[in-house]
């Protein structure tokens, strides 16, 4: 079944004319078009459709709370169509998503997923926690799989019960873990979050450890690039905790020094 | 049984750019009036901008009947805003809108490629740059359309301010008067009109300030 609280029930105009807005008389749903093939059909707007793949996004459990880091390129086939693309997306105070995949299909459930779990702390008197705000992502997901949405998120977020990070996708999967990398440059990001973790970090020695495994990856990965950025969600919330050019970085870690001529 | 293929298809490619710069007090948007199918000119005086609220002005190519039809939905829901709030949408609400509008045909997408330009509530040029199903950014200066990829790269290498994602935050806005704007978008469509069949005839330029909103208009080669 598909989950349709996101959409809008538009009234219909077939029986009575002119309904005022507001008053919900059809059920909501997803227009479709009328075609026989409907999976040529999406695949052929997939094509137009190009969504922004190729990102790196990382994210990882340590002593402290939750490290979560991207990259900021949006590309539509070889064309950068941005670099300035926020990837880390702010659900709550106290919860983070990343986005990887199709820009839109990430920022428009993201939000959803940020309503629905306002909705559940005003029914509930408590916030929701990281499994349960996964889990609503991931079923809503779920119910459109194979319509060719993509989304590669981790949500990672502090709860009552500590750091919480899961790793939800558009064909439905959900893994909770502790270190998780998405995107097209996940392999290089991978290589070095792995040999410099350890879970006894201190906030900088993570934050720069994530910095540096995004910077890593846009060096190697031409579809990432653009702005390294670093958030941090801690027992007292999230916070930003840097934003660096890619391209100043590299002279960061490779600094240029001066060769003397014979 | 093989795959039966649609033998038409329900989209179409209009042709046409738009950009739309945002400065500390102004917002420029423009786009060109050609409107062609294929190799042949439909009409050379066809125009991309609509004025959705006050202060919000888009322009999009593309197909332009998602487009007509896009600006119906949105100059229809924003006539029901102004019925339920008594007041006008603001840009960025109106940019939010156009998100979800887009979104909400995400299946069956609006082959429309947007630029939203207007002036934020503290007075400041804003411009946000869509995909054709509502992913969108809020940036300094957009282009969209099929000569985006020749006029981007100038308006990088012109306008381009510091990423808002930077820390600590940079200002990020153009410090370009509003005169050097328009002729900026100008220069820009000149140029792209050399190297892109699909733009020409002429250029409309919108710039909406303080004092309101201004028209104008300028030639472009016709070829």
């Amino acid at each position: 079944m598909l989950d349709t609280t996101a959409l809008e029930s538009f009234p219909s105009l077939i029986s009575h004319g002119i309904n005022v807005a507001g008053e919900i008389s059809a059920p909501p749903s997803f227009q479709l078009p009328n075609s026989n093939d409907f999976d040529g059909f999406v695949k052929e707007t997939i094509q137009m459709v190009k969504p922004a793949k190729g990102t790196t996004t990382l994210a990882f459990i340590f002593k402290e709370g939750v490290m979560v880091a991207a990259d900021s390129r949006a590309s539509m086939g070889g064309y950068i169509s941005s670099q300035s693309v926020k990837k880390i997306i702010e659900i709550n105070p106290y919860m983070l998503g990343t986005m990887a995949g199709g820009a839109a299909d990430c920022q428009f459930w993201h939000r959803n997923l940020g309503i629905k779990c306002r909705l559940h702390e005003l029914a509930n008197k408590r916030r929701i926690s990281v499994t349960g705000a996964s889990k609503l992502l991931a079923n809503i997901l779920y119910s459109y799989r194979g319509m060719g949405s993509s989304v590669g998120t981790m949500i990672a977020g502090w709860d009552e019960t500590g750091p919480g990070l899961y790793y939800v996708d558009s064909e439905g999967g959900r893994l909770k873990g502790n270190r998780f990398s998405v995107g097209s440059g996940s392999p290089y990001a991978y290589g070095v979050l792995d040999s410099g973790y350890k879970y006894d970090m201190s906030v900088e020695e993570a934050s720069e450890l994530a910095r540096r495994a995004i910077y890593h990856a846009t060096f190697r990965d031409g579809a990432s690039g653009g702005v390294a950025s670093v958030y941090y969600v801690g027992p007292t919330g999230r916070k930003k905790l840097s934003g660096d050019d890619v391209g100043e970085l590299h002279y960061h870690y490779n600094p240029v020094t001066p060769s003397t001529v014979e | 049984m093989t795959k039966q293929h649609a033998n038409w298809s329900p989209y179409d490619n209009n042709g046409g750019s738009c950009v739309a710069i945002a400065g500390s007090d102004y917002c420029v948007i423009a786009a060109d009036t050609r409107m062609s199918t294929g190799y042949n000119i439909l009409t050379r005086d066809y125009s991309k901008i609509s004025h959705l609220a006050e202060k919000c002005v888009m322009a999009s190519s593309g197909f332009q009947a998602d487009v007509k039809a896009l600006q119906k939905v949105l100059s229809a829901r924003h006539l029901t805003y102004q019925h339920q709030h008594n007041k006008q949408m603001s840009c960025p609400a109106m940019a939010q809108l156009l998100s979800n509008t887009l979104y909400y045909k995400r299946f069956f997408p609006y082959y429309s490629f947007n630029v939203l330009g207007g002036l934020d509530s503290e007075g400041k040029g804003c411009v946000f740059t869509y995909d054709a199903v509502g992913s969108y950014e809020r940036v300094g200066y957009s282009s969209q359309g099929s000569g985006s990829t020749l006029i981007m790269p100038f308006l990088d290498n012109q306008l381009k301010s510091p990423s808002p994602l930077l820390l600590p935050a940079q200002d990020a806005v153009t410090p370009l008067s509003e005169a050097e704007a328009v002729d900026l978008v100008k220069t820009v469509f000149a140029s792209a009109t050399e190297r892109d069949i699909y733009t020409g005839d002429k250029v409309e330029i919108v710039i909406l300030n303080a004092g309101g909103i201004h028209r104008e208009f300028m030639d472009l080669r016709k070829d």
